[in-house]
């Protein structure tokens, strides 16, 4: 026979060791209906069966978007059965999630993991008596070690073959009364499990009332008896209930040894690592060792990732494009396809995939400090911080990586569980310069007679960014999404595994090189084709570039750029447009097309034109233009990233002009002040005035109003 | 009325009441932390927030300003 399994359980109890241990290498990976959980399904070993696994969750309520998938999956999708991990070191907060699957009134089995460790530290659990108190098989099982992994299968076989329904778990009379008389209320107003829904019901759960309008007010009486008596609310009550029951199911099963007084090994590694006072020096030495193995290429030598990414980007450009380009001569391939292929294609997703080496690298130390526990470490030293942009120590991460390279920094916001800090950081983490960003920088310190300080520019101003869109995108609660308090689990140190861990880096990396295969390559084409086309379709000439349609749409948006100081140069905004296929081919632009034919590198080209375009404020002018650059849009490779996940082209699209914007905004400031400071404003245009003290008003508006949208909104005051 | 943002570090002490509504007092009461349990105060981030505390044997760590929610013996 085959079913379909479902896998619930919390974060944090080896559920991703227990999937891959009975699914072997069949797994498929995909995303739930309408939100970015990775949904993963694979055959069990050895049978016809499919397990879906559900994403990781402390409880059955519908405020985290993990909740609800896993709710509406198990309502609605109607699995034959449900194995529900729980990890026997940390039994009464897992069997929580327990209670609440067992109501759900289809056949489940417990798979008690990590026995291993339970017996490690010399517990004993009987299985037979818990699983007698809750009404369901408990399997003790390792998941690491792949311990009893069949007599779990042939349970849940057995289980779902005979359609055994849990024997539901009692609670006090008052909260069994309020719950038969909510049974009867919803009776046949809504598919599923009558008791979960029932208690879902008496707790207040918005998602049943909204599906049975009035079911709540007519069993009030109930509720109020139930209130009244615990003199609490009703979904305290019964949550302080369901702990009540699991404290003593635990205490009757569970025989606990007596402890080292030293605490476990967990505890003395944590003991150091997050100490008082070594905790932040041990926290930067950390970060700045993943920073030297993946992206360092510097006076100390070359790091692997740099390493790895250097030798498959000189291969690509020097190997494969050449071989690609004869092949094409050889063939005959007409001029056009050949720049299309090796020109547009090869060298534009070639520039992409070279990082995959580094990014590699990069996942390793990321999925290791995660397995090992260290990650949710990171965000409690860096918590207290972050609290003052919006966001919690969780953002920290994503932020360092995009120092390498935006495109992880944004996959890294995966680990933060709250929407709205996930969704924030991944729209502000590319405002940090990455390494693609080190060519325009250390240009434009030569242009600016190589000041250092260009660098710490950007670096501070890429901090100092994403903090005040913490702010300011908070404020746009529809695409910020739900807010969650920072409560968080810190799981005990553990030695990482192998396959785990080789898994997540393998399906982390396939996602990037899926998508480099796909929206980068169109946008690479259609980039390609705008460059290297006139508007009579003409191929040109790499010399002839000033005629092609990149040009001529780079002379329409320097009207948008003239407040920035760039003049009527339209080489400045047609460089930038190829910066977001990568940033450093900003540089490569402005040199084929303002340093190349008149024998100068680019700093002395930026230096002249800055010159010619506004007068004595022209390092005022290129100033604002590497501003802009910095902190617009990133390159599509980011852009794709940033589209995954925030799952929708809307938010997506939102994403992208605010970052414009903002850089527009801040580079019309940067401009003006700038100049002021260097004594050219007899040279800055008076409409740069203007627009840099409307978008200074503006920043300040949206940052220290608290609601900026309330004069905008209509019939505000019918409302009230 | 004490809470357990007062609580000094190294104290065990014994919840009576989580205050607080909605999503949150939720988010608090489905980690374990419910009336009567027991939580032993860890310690406290290098930067003075959050603090982290054992509750039903496992390590959780929360923002005074919720452990301010959690009334204490």
């Amino acid at each position: 026979m085959s079913f379909t399994i479902a896998l619930a359980g919390n974060p944090n109890c080896g559920k991703t060791t227990l999937f891959n241990a009975l699914t072997g290498a069949s797994q498929r990976v995909g995303n739930w209906p309408g939100v970015t959980i990775d949904k993963k399904v694979g055959k069990i070993k050895g049978t016809d069966s499919e397990l879906v696994d559900l994403p990781g969750i402390y409880s059955l309520s519908p405020y985290s978007p993990e909740e609800i998938v896993s709710r509406n999956y198990i309502v609605n999708d109607n699995p034959d059965g449900i194995i529900n991990i729980v990890d026997a070191t940390n039994l009464e907060r897992n069997l929580f999630l327990t209670l609440q699957i067992i109501d759900m009134g289809k056949p489940v089995v417990i798979a008690l993991n990590m026995m291993d460790e339970v017996e490690k530290q010399g517990d004993k659990i009987d299985a037979e008596k818990l699983s007698a108190r809750l009404g369901v098989p408990v399997i003790p099982i390792s998941a690491k070690e792949k311990r009893n992994i069949d007599k779990l299968v042939s349970a849940i076989t057995d289980a779902a073959e005979k359609k055994t329904e849990p024997k539901y778990v009692r609670y006090n009379d008052s909260i069994e009364a309020a719950v038969d008389a909510a049974e009867k209320a919803l009776e046949g107003k809504i598919p599923g499990s009558p008791r979960f829904y029932a208690f879902k019901l008496v707790e207040g759960d918005d998602a049943v009332m909204q599906a049975v309008p009035g079911a709540r007010e007519s069993i009030s009486e109930a509720i109020n008896n139930l209130e009244k008596e615990f003199d609490d609310t009703a979904d305290s009550v019964i949550t302080d209930s369901r702990y009540e029951t699991i404290t003593d199911i635990v205490s009757s099963a569970y025989e606990r040894a007596p402890r080292d007084e030293r605490g476990t090994l967990s505890d003395r590694v944590d003991r150091i690592v997050t100490n008082r006072i070594l905790g932040l020096p041990i926290f930067i030495l950390i970060i700045g060792f993943v920073y030297f193995v993946a992206m360092y290429d510097g006076d100390l030598g070359t790091s692997p990732g740099a390493w790895a990414t250097g030798w498959l980007n000189d291969f690509i450009s020097e190997t494969v494009i050449p071989a690609a380009q004869e092949w094409c001569e050889s063939a005959g391939v007409s001029e056009a396809l050949t720049g299309l292929l090796c020109d547009g294609i090869l060298s534009g997703v070639g520039a992409v995939i070279g990082f995959l080496p580094q990014m590699i690298v990069l996942f390793i130390c990321l999925v290791i400090l995660e397995e090992v526990g260290y990650m949710a470490r990171v965000a409690f030293v860096m918590d207290r911080i972050f609290r003052y942009f919006n966001l919690s120590g969780k953002s920290f991460i994503p932020l360092i990586v995009s120092t390498g390279c935006g495109v992880p920094g944004v996959m890294a916001t995966r680990t933060i569980e709250s929407e709205s800090d996930r969704r924030i950081t991944a729209m502000t983490c590319t405002f940090m310069p990455c390494g693609a960003k080190l060519p325009v920088i250390s240009a434009i310190a030569g242009a600016l007679a190589g000041s250092v300080w260009v660098a710490v520019f950007a670096y501070v101003m890429g901090i100092v960014l994403v903090i005040i869109s913490g702010i300011i995108i908070k404020k746009f609660h529809a695409v910020s999404g739900a807010p969650a308090p920072f409560i968080m689990e810190l799981p005990p140190y553990h030695m990482p595994g192998f396959v785990t861990c080789a898994k997540t880096v393998f399906d982390r990396s396939w996602a990037f090189v899926k998508k480099a295969g796909t929206i980068i390559l169109l946008a690479m084409i259609l980039v390609w084709f705008l460059k290297s086309f006139s508007w009579s379709f003409t191929l040109l000439s790499e010399e002839e570039m000033g005629d092609s349609i990149l040009a001529s749409i780079g002379g329409v948006l320097s009207y948008l750029f003239m407040p920035l100081g760039w003049g009527d140069s339209w080489e400045l905004p047609a460089a930038s447009i190829t910066g977001l296929i990568a940033k450093e081919d900003l540089i490569g632009t402005l040199e084929l097309l303002i340093a190349a034919p008149f024998d100068m590198d680019v700093s002395e080209a930026l230096d002249l034109l800055g010159t010619k375009m506004a007068g004595a404020a022209g390092h005022a002018m290129i100033l604002s233009f590497f501003t802009f650059n910095m902190f617009c849009a990133p390159c599509f490779a980011a852009v794709g990233a940033i589209h995954r996940e925030l799952g929708t082209w809307k938010a997506t699209g939102f994403a992208f002009l605010y970052q414009c914007l903002l850089a527009y905004f801040v580079a019309v400031i940067v401009f003006v002040v700038s100049a002021a400071v260097m004594g050219a404003m007899s040279d800055v245009p008076w409409y740069s005035i203007m627009f840099a003290i409307i978008d200074a008003v503006i920043l300040v508006y949206f940052l220290v109003v608290k609601d900026p949208f309330k004069p905008f909104r209509k019939n505000t005051e019918v409302a009230e | 009325m004490t809470t357990l943002k007062e609580t000094s570090i190294g104290s065990t002490v014994k919840v009576k009441k989580v205050n607080g509504e909605g999503n949150l007092k939720r988010h608090i009461m489905d980690m374990g932390i419910t009336k009567g349990v027991e939580i032993y105060v860890r310690k406290v981030a290098p930067l003075g927030d959050p603090v982290e505390i054992t509750v039903r044997g496992y390590e959780l760590s929360l923002r005074k300003e919720y452990a301010e929610m959690i009334e204490v013996e």
